[in-house]
């Protein structure tokens, strides 16, 4: 019950800021904002203790039950970290912004994105549901854009902004159509209930577990999706370090590890998620060496590290093909190293964000070809980077170290195992894996001595350089802190928060013996091999110079992202092209789309269904009256035809509509006269105010024979299917009818008016978008008519 | 649209009082006999289009001081937020209830939250369509 309201807090807190931000003025908005991370964290904390021991929290809310589609969310070892990590971060984040954007900024857009977002990270990790999960997954990827796109008058956040929203909203829809495999598979959409399950034959399965890694993989930046990373990095650094390195790019990697269970111990699974990891992680590595800009090398470095836990997790599934066997227990060893870097990279890249950001702020560049030379001016930065730094390339004593080699134990044991072909090309992942870390080693360095050593060069710089704020300093030195606690004791984080995960990934294992215990201190091959990274990438560092020219194969021609803009500009121009073709803007053409497309999807139905029937002897006897009235009509209609003047033809469709609403009283439908008065009344006022924009009547007359002669086939085709329709409903059968809501309406929905309890509560669904629809439809008039573009304004756009 | 037309302002003014009763007496007739939010709301649209075409756009504006987008999207979030309430009392999206109370002068009255959704597609649909009207007509 808690927990759901946990999730709508931060959705209830955006929903009031536009109200409230105007009453503030003299706080930043931020300190208000604050408070909502903050206290889901005291919230969350309290968990702790009782997921430790095994235990886990559930709640339904029935949302669209006769879909199978409720509000269920599920708290277990598994999504404790993330909404620790969410909540966690979230604080420090709101914190550090604080200080970081200033009050002329439009703060009460950011905190409302913002906040948007936790709500949506916390549905995902909370959501049992696979549709509910995926309508966060979602909006996560929809406030993302927005907050990437927050400085929206300059191009290359619009850009940045578009590129991971389209990569990632891709990603997002393949997996929407793994959910609906499995749902179909399982007959269940809870992950729960799925989880338990075994699948593995079904035909659906490959595919399934393809589209769901799709979605996967594009959320959390792997290779080739990883393009959007680098360019999200337009966003404001708080958001950068927040989403697009400690939370939001982990959506992939949680559902990856939440599924382990479904499609853990199948071969495509290990190999795809193993292969793609250790791709990512050396491209990113390999990429991050050669930037110039200090964000960009660490968007890279957020590539790789996710690269690395996704690989981990590759890994980590091979347990669940040997079983829980006491010699085969070594295998759920890479999933704990993966739960475990997890954590500490959101510890160590969070921090190393923040420092960029104070940078950023305090000396105005974050290039590194215009910095150097800051330890002196900014000692406290410096110690942060430093500690950073040490923790990304796996050295002691920080956190991760410990995390680091325990990747290389991973890799080194599954190089020796016999299964999925591993015997012949084992041998490569740990090669791979510590190239890798060479690669990481050399950035970090380069992110410490390029930033902080060296030379200054005070005539390169725009602004004095000087030390920030303490509050700007607060939240990477708590991160710095944690980073030396988890050092120390890690035991504490593996017994507390990391086994009630690992208990989570393997139901059935015997968790005391699944769970490590860590030495800080240890010797062993890991350790050589953290040694060797050390002495190669000190030695590559410092050769960088010589073989730099390597990268100058990889040109931006021959890049993912040259495909990328070449997919979108083509994508335009045809889209353009087709466009054109058909929105002519005149409306004959589009009145013959809309009838053509009608007649023939209605006539089509009803010969193709052979649905149609007539039978005139059930007919009612039609009264005089009536036929007078029928003979008004079509006396109108006609006329309509020679009508001289546009004014003439209103008038007469008027009458046209006004007799229909008079045939409605005589058939005892008074709801519906109502209803048809008003609307021919408010139709009428409309034509007489669009008669200016309107041609004049007559031009229609100078058409060339043919085209008039298609005009009145068009018409003709309308008014038979019309009529088709008017006398097929008599006998047709292919719906339920309706006519039992007219005894259920005082029952079930508590009134006597039929049609208004069927608008208002038997099909209330269809009502409230039809709402929906008509407020949009209101929108497009207003903004077609009301808002045109300035003058100058396409200028300012493109800054 | 600036119309001089004493005969029609004179109408307009003892007529707006019976169009907008009939609005709002629809509105909750709805229930139970002929009407409801979307009827109310059209015959109150037509009820402000009509002071609209009687007097100039600045007079009725003075009046009626609302932003009718406004007032459309206020319509949108009451009908679906009344939809989303019964999620929260843990019953299916749209569930609606309905009761009879006592009431000293009325006698037994029927009260239903369905009038709450009903009354955000009247608002929508005053608010659209006096939207549409006054952006085609305000156009220069």
């Amino acid at each position: 019950m808690f927990i759901s309201l946990a999730i709508a807090l931060p959705f209830i807190i955006a929903a009031l800021i536009p109200l409230i931000y105007k009453h503030i003025r003299q706080w930043h908005l931020g300190w208000f904002v604050l408070a909502v991370p903050v206290a889901l964290f005291m919230f969350f904390i309290r968990f702790i203790q009782p997921v430790a021991t095994g235990k886990v929290f559930t709640s339904t809310y029935a949302w669209i039950p006769s879909f199978n589609i409720n509000f269920v969310t599920y708290l277990d070892g598994l999504s404790l970290i993330f909404v620790l990590l969410i909540t966690g971060v979230g604080s420090l984040v709101t914190l550090y912004s604080i200080f970081y954007l200033s009050e002329k900024e439009s703060l009460h857009h950011f905190y409302c994105y913002l906040l948007l977002f936790m709500g949506a990270m916390l549905g995902v990790v909370l959501s049992d549901n696979l549709m509910v999960l995926y309508a966060f997954w979602e909006l996560t990827s929809v406030s993302s854009f927005l907050l990437i796109a927050f400085w929206h008058h300059r191009k290359a956040s619009r850009a940045g902004a578009r590129k991971a929203m389209v990569i990632t909203v891709l990603g997002g829809i393949s997996m929407l159509a793994g959910f609906l495999m499995l749902a179909q598979m399982a007959d269940s959409f809870s992950v729960r209930e799925i989880a338990a399950m075994t699948l593995t034959n079904e035909a659906l399965f490959i595919p399934a577990m393809l589209c769901i890694l799709l979605g996967a993989f594009t959320k959390s930046a792997q290779f080739p999706f990883h393009i959007w990373l680098p360019d999200a990095m337009e966003a404001p650094t708080p958001v950068s370090a927040y989403l697009h390195s400690a939370t939001m790019v982990k959506a992939g990697i949680y559902l990856v590890a939440r599924l382990s269970p479904v499609f853990g111990g199948s071969a495509v699974w290990f190999w795809v998620i193993t292969v793609i990891g250790l791709i990512t992680l050396f491209w990113g590595s390999f990429n991050a060496v050669r930037q110039t800009d200090l964000k960009a090398l660490l968007a890279y470095s957020t590539v790789s590290q996710l690269g690395l836990i996704m690989s981990l997790f590759g890994v980590g599934s091979m347990a669940y093909y040997f079983g829980y066997a006491d010699e085969h227990l070594i295998y759920t060893q890479a999933t704990f190293a993966a739960l475990f870097h997890l954590i500490n990279h959101s510890t160590f890249k969070g921090a190393l964000f923040m420092m960029v950001g104070i940078v950023d702020h305090e000396v105005g560049t974050r290039d590194i070809r215009r910095l150097g030379g800051l330890m002196a001016m900014m000692p406290v930065t410096f110690t942060i980077a430093m500690a950073g730094s040490l923790s990304m390339a796996g050295l002691p004593p920080f956190n991760g170290f410990l995390s680091k080699e325990m990747f290389f134990s991973a890799m080194l044991t599954i190089k020796n195992v016999d299964v999925f072909a591993l015997s012949s090309i084992g041998i490569l992942l740990p090669v791979i894996a510590w190239v890798a870390s060479v690669f990481t080693f050399i950035y970090s360095v380069i992110l410490v001595t390029k930033t902080f050593f060296g030379k200054f060069k005070p005539e390169r710089l725009d602004k004095r350089p000087h030390e920030a704020p303490f509050g700007m300093l607060i939240s990477p030195l708590i991160l710095s802190l944690s980073m030396l606690l988890i050092f120390f004791f890690p035991n504490v984080l593996a017994q507390y928060i990391l086994s009630p995960a690992m208990r989570s990934m393997y139901h059935e294992a015997p968790i005391e013996k699944i769970v490590p215990h860590i030495t800080p201190w240890h010797f062993n091959t890991e350790l050589m091999m953290t040694v060797g990274v050390i002495l190669i990438g000190l030695l590559l560092y410092k050769y960088l110079p010589k073989w730099r020219r390597v990268y100058q194969i990889f040109t931006r021609e021959r890049s993912f992202n040259a495909l990328y803009d070449a997919s979108i500009q083509k994508a335009e121009q045809w889209s353009d092209h087709v466009t054109m073709r058909y929105m002519t803007g005149n409306l004959t053409h589009y009145f013959m789309y809309i009838y053509v497309c009608f007649v023939t999807l209605v006539s089509g139905y009803f010969i193709i269904a052979g649905t149609f029937s007539y039978d005139a002897t059930i007919n009612a006897p039609i009264a005089n009256y009536e036929w007078i009235m029928v003979f008004v009509i079509i006396f109108a209609a006609f006329y309509i035809l020679f009508a001289k003047q546009r004014m003439t033809a209103v008038l007469l469709n008027s009458v046209i509509g006004y007799v229909i609403a008079f045939l409605f009283v005589v058939f005892r439908a008074p709801d519906l006269a109502l209803t048809q008065l008003v609307v021919e009344s408010i139709t009428t006022v409309l034509f007489l105010v669009c008669f200016r924009y309107l041609p004049d009547l007559q031009a229609g007359k100078k058409r060339s024979k043919r085209a008039r002669k298609w005009h009145g086939l068009i018409a003709i085709a309308t008014g038979a299917t019309v009529t088709m329709i008017g006398l097929a409903v008599l006998n047709y059968d292919k719906f339920a009818p309706i006519s039992s809501y007219f005894d259920d309406a005082l029952n079930l929905a508590g009134g006597a008016n039929i049609v208004n309890t069927i608008l208002g509560d038997f099909r209330a669904f269809d009502t409230m978008l039809e709402v929906v629809v008509l407020f949009i439809a209101g929108l497009g008039v207003y903004t077609l008519t009301k808002l045109k573009p300035k003058k100058g304004a396409a200028k300012d756009e493109n800054q | 649209m600036k119309i001089n037309d004493v005969i029609l302002r004179t109408v307009t003014k003892a007529v707006i009082f019976i169009i907008l009763t009939l609005g709002v007496y629809l509105f909750f007739a709805g229930h139970h006999s002929p009407g409801g939010g979307f009827i109310g709301g059209l015959v109150l649209a037509s009820a402000i289009v009509l002071l609209y075409l009687a007097n100039d756009i600045e007079t009725v504006h003075k009046g009626l001081p609302f932003n009718f987008k406004k007032v459309a999207a206020i319509g949108v979030l009451l009908a679906t937020g009344t939809a989303m309430v019964s999620i929260f009392f843990n019953r299916p999206f749209l569930t609606q209830v309905a009761t009879y109370i006592e009431l000293p002068l009325l006698g037994k009255t029927s009260f239903s939250s369905v009038t709450l959704f009903e009354a955000g597609v009247a608002l929508t649909v005053v608010g659209t369509v006096v939207t549409i009207i006054l952006s085609i007509s305000e156009e220069e």
